[in-house]
Parts: structure tokens; sequence; C-alpha cells
């Protein structure tokens, strides 16, 4: 009885398995456009309305579970989404930061080719850190004695004057900003020539004062102020004529002509400081005089 | 199984009516991306509980509708359900599992077996589609999709089939604690 029952179990096994492949041997054998291939189609009809029934029937069915699904789908792509968002946002940022570079280059370029400061073998270089101290106005720039940077060189970048090289070493240098306690430069005001000396305004970060040698009369708000580029050999200055120092924007009346206060907002923005330049020849027979 | 006209006509309509849901509702619902798969399911359940010959004989009509239904290569889900019902009715005949969460495992392996055998097929035949970690995990969700739709399923197939069964695993295990391991003749 067993016997018979397993001998039968493997012949329904074995029938079934060979039909299987005999049917995709056929199939395989004459194509979908075949006798198989007819009786297919012909089903297909026979079944199409049942399943089209089906499928309107099912519909509500369909949408419920549609609903889950869709509801997890738009999980995954918000998800997705934010993702997206924040990697363009890194991209608007780094475009923003590509930009301001270029700005800032661009303004170097128009500075070296108006101001004449190609002659002066102008050193491009890239401020990697600034000093956090509100009382040491310094940063250091990539730019070292093996590119020929030294102590006492004029930095400027594409709006005018930023300070004077400080420290060097073999790949960087510390750059004194002119708003330092420590900084001074001859100049003169672009209009009308007078001279005197800009330093900065102690206790006011970011501000200038130009200590007038002549009258301060003379002087009105919103000129522009210059390095005088002094050749004098008592008052030899480290920077070259003409480049912009900032712009007069608050004049403070005393009780006499020395009492007068001229302040100054610095040409450079300090705060937004990327590329600058170090010009290694702001004049050759007087670097040559400068102890470090 | 108890082979009868009934018997026969309600595994038929079974069939019937798990192809076109799963043709006009279940193929259609996604979740992450993949339907799940009735059709290993109703096989494997039927052969779990009717036995190889009735898992073979209704995973070989499954598949044929199949196939046919969607125009596709005749006698390749036909192989596949044949092997997968047979599989699962000799799990019964030769180890009578009567724990409630086989049919998950059956289901799941199943499944799993149905995917493989695909695969391969297609691979005898000269499908040109590389494994693709795609693939894998489409696989893997059907798996996951089936394992958890197993239980009710096979609900509704023991629903279906229960009176063609000479004896349920499940009414035997009950009886077989309510009695001690004997059957009331045997006591009396």
């Amino acid at each position: 009885m067993r016997d018979r029952s397993v001998r039968r179990r493997r012949a329904v096994l074995a029938g079934l398995v060979a039909l299987s492949l005999v049917l995709l041997t056929a199939y395989f054998g004459e194509g979908a456009s075949g006798g198989l291939g007819s009786v297919q189609r012909g089903a297909m009809e026979v079944l199409a309305p049942v399943q089209e029934g089906a499928t309107r029937v099912l519909k509500p069915l369909r949408d419920l579970f549609g609903w889950f699904g869709d509801t997890l789908d738009a999980r995954r792509e918000r998800d997705a989404l934010r993702k997206e968002n924040t990697r363009l946002e890194r991209q608007v940022a780094q475009l923003q930061v590509d930009r301001r570079d270029a700005d800032q280059l661009r303004k170097l370029e128009e500075i070296n080719s108006a101001g004449k400061l190609g002659d002066h073998d102008p050193v491009q270089a890239r401020v990697i850190a600034r000093n956090p101290s509100v009382w040491d106005s310094t940063l250091t720039i990539n730019r070292g004695s093996s590119d020929g940077v030294r102590p006492q060189q004029p930095v400027v970048n594409g709006d005018g004057l930023v300070g004077r090289v400080t420290q060097v070493s073999g790949g960087s240098a510390v750059v004194l900003l002119l708003t330092d306690k420590d900084f001074g430069a001859t100049a003169e005001t672009a209009r009308s020539g007078e001279p005197g000396i800009v330093g900065s305004a102690v206790g006011a970060p970011g501000d200038l004062l130009f200590d007038m040698v002549g009258s301060a009369s003379r002087v009105q708000k919103g000129e522009i102020i210059v390095t005088a580029g002094t050749q004098d050999r008592r008052l030899r200055s480290f920077f070259p004529p003409d480049i912009p120092i900032g712009r007069v924007s608050r004049i403070e009346q005393g009780e006499g002509p020395l009492d007068t206060k001229v302040h100054v907002t610095p040409a450079a923005d300090l705060r937004r400081l990327d590329f600058l330049e170090v010009l290694t020849k702001p004049r050759a027979e007087l670097v040559a005089q400068v102890r470090p | 199984m108890i082979w009868t006209p009934g018997a026969i006509t309600r595994l038929v309509l079974l069939g019937l009516l798990g192809g076109v849901l799963q043709l006009a509702a279940v193929s259609q619902i996604t979740i992450f991306g993949v339907p799940a798969d009735l059709t290993p399911l109703l096989v494997a359940s039927v052969g779990l509980l009717g036995g190889s010959v009735a898992g073979a004989s209704f995973g070989f009509c499954l598949g044929l509708f199949m196939d046919t239904v969607l125009l596709q290569t005749l006698g390749l889900t036909s192989l596949v359900l044949t092997v997968v019902g047979y599989g699962a009715g000799r799990l019964r005949e030769l180890r009578d599992p009567a724990h409630g969460l086989v049919p998950v495992a059956v289901g799941a392996a199943a499944t799993a077996l149905a995917a493989a055998g695909f695969a391969l097929l297609q691979f005898l035949l000269g499908v040109d589609a590389p494994i693709s970690v795609l693939l894998v995990r489409f696989v893997l969700i059907v798996i996951v999709l089936n394992t958890l739709l197993a239980l009710p399923v096979h609900a509704i197939v023991r629903r279906v089939v229960a009176r063609d069964l000479p004896e349920d695993p499940r009414r035997r295990r009950r009886r077989a604690y309510t009695t001690g391991g004997l059957s009331p003749l045997s006591r009396a």
C-alpha cells in the first residue's frame, strides 16, 4: 500500500516536471506566435474581462494599501529630498565661497593693473589663520621667505592696503593689519594731498585715525586717504604711494586744529580677507635698508 | 488529501481567485517598491496541508495559469511552483510539523525557493541578467513581505481545504494534548 503511494507520488512529480519541461521546450521551439502562444492569447482574451472586473472590484483595497505604500514612499522621498537639499546647500555655500574668492582675485587683478601694483612683484597669498584676539589684529598667510616675502613688506587686497608683514617663516608669514595699535603709515588725502599719518583708533576696533600734519579743515567727509609713499630719509614709508587706505567717515572737531580727529574707515573689509598680495618690491632701495 | 470533485473544485477556485487577486491587486501594491507574491504561499500552504501530490499538482496548475495570463514562457512558473508544492508536501509527510509558526517558516522558504528557481531557470534559458544588488534586495523584500503574509494566507487555505483533509496536524495536536496522547477510542 505504501509502495503504491510512493510510486504514485513520484509519478505525479515526474509527470508534472516532465510536462513543464515539454511546455518550456515547445514554447521556446515555436515562439510566442506558435500554437501555444495562440492558446495563451485565447486564454488571455477569456480571462481579460475577469481580470478587468477584479481590478475594478479590488481598486479600493489597492488604494488602501497603496496609501500605506505611498506614505512610506513619501517619507523615503522626503528623506532623500532632505539629503539632496543638504547637498545642494553645501554646494551653494561652496559656490558662494568660490564666487567671493573669484571677486577678490578679480579685484586684485584690477588693483594690480589700475594701481600699477604689478610693478612691485606682488605675491598672491591665501589667509590661513586669524588671530582671534581683540587686541592683536594679525593674520597668517601661506607665503613665506621661500616665496620672497620679507618683513615690513606691504600687504594689499583688491580694495586697498591691508597691513604689513611682521614675521616670516619659510612657508608662512604674519601680517599686521592696519587696525592694529602698532600700525602706522604716512598718508595723504587723495584729492587735496594733505599729509598725515594713519594709525588705529585705540578702543575702536576697525576704525582708523588720520593724524594731520597740516590743517584738518581742508579735509572733507568721504575723502579718500591713500598711502603717501614718503621717500624722505627721516620718514621712510614701507608702502608705495597711492594705495587706498580708506575713506574719511567722521570728523570730530576739537577746540583747536590740533584737537580735530579725522576718522577713517578702511577701504579693505578686514573681516573678510581670503586672498591678499604681498608687494615683495615696494621700493627696492628702502627694503634693503630696513632692519627686520 | 481526499480527492473528491468538491475538493478539486475548491482547489481550482482557490487557485483562480488567488491568481486573479495576485494579478489585480497584490502585484500593484508595492512596499519599498516591491510587491508581495502570493503564489508560492498558496502552493506551499496547499502542500503543507494536502501533501506532496496535492502541492505539486496545485503548483503546476497555478503556475500554468500565471504563465498563461501573463503571456510568459509556458512551463516556467509551473515547474518552479511544482517543486515548491512538492517540497512543502514532503515536509508534511516526513516531519508532520504541528507548530503554529510552521507556515511562516515554510512560506519564507517557499518564496526563497521560488525566487532561486526562477533565477536558475532564467539563467538556464539564457536571459542575460546579472545578479545585481538591486535584484538581491528585491528578492529579500519579497521574502520578508511573504513571511508577513504567510500566516493569513495559510489560514485561508486551511479553511478552504479543511473538509478535504483526513487529519489536520493542529487539530491532532490539540486532541493529543486534551487526551494525554490517546484518542478517545483507545482510552475506552
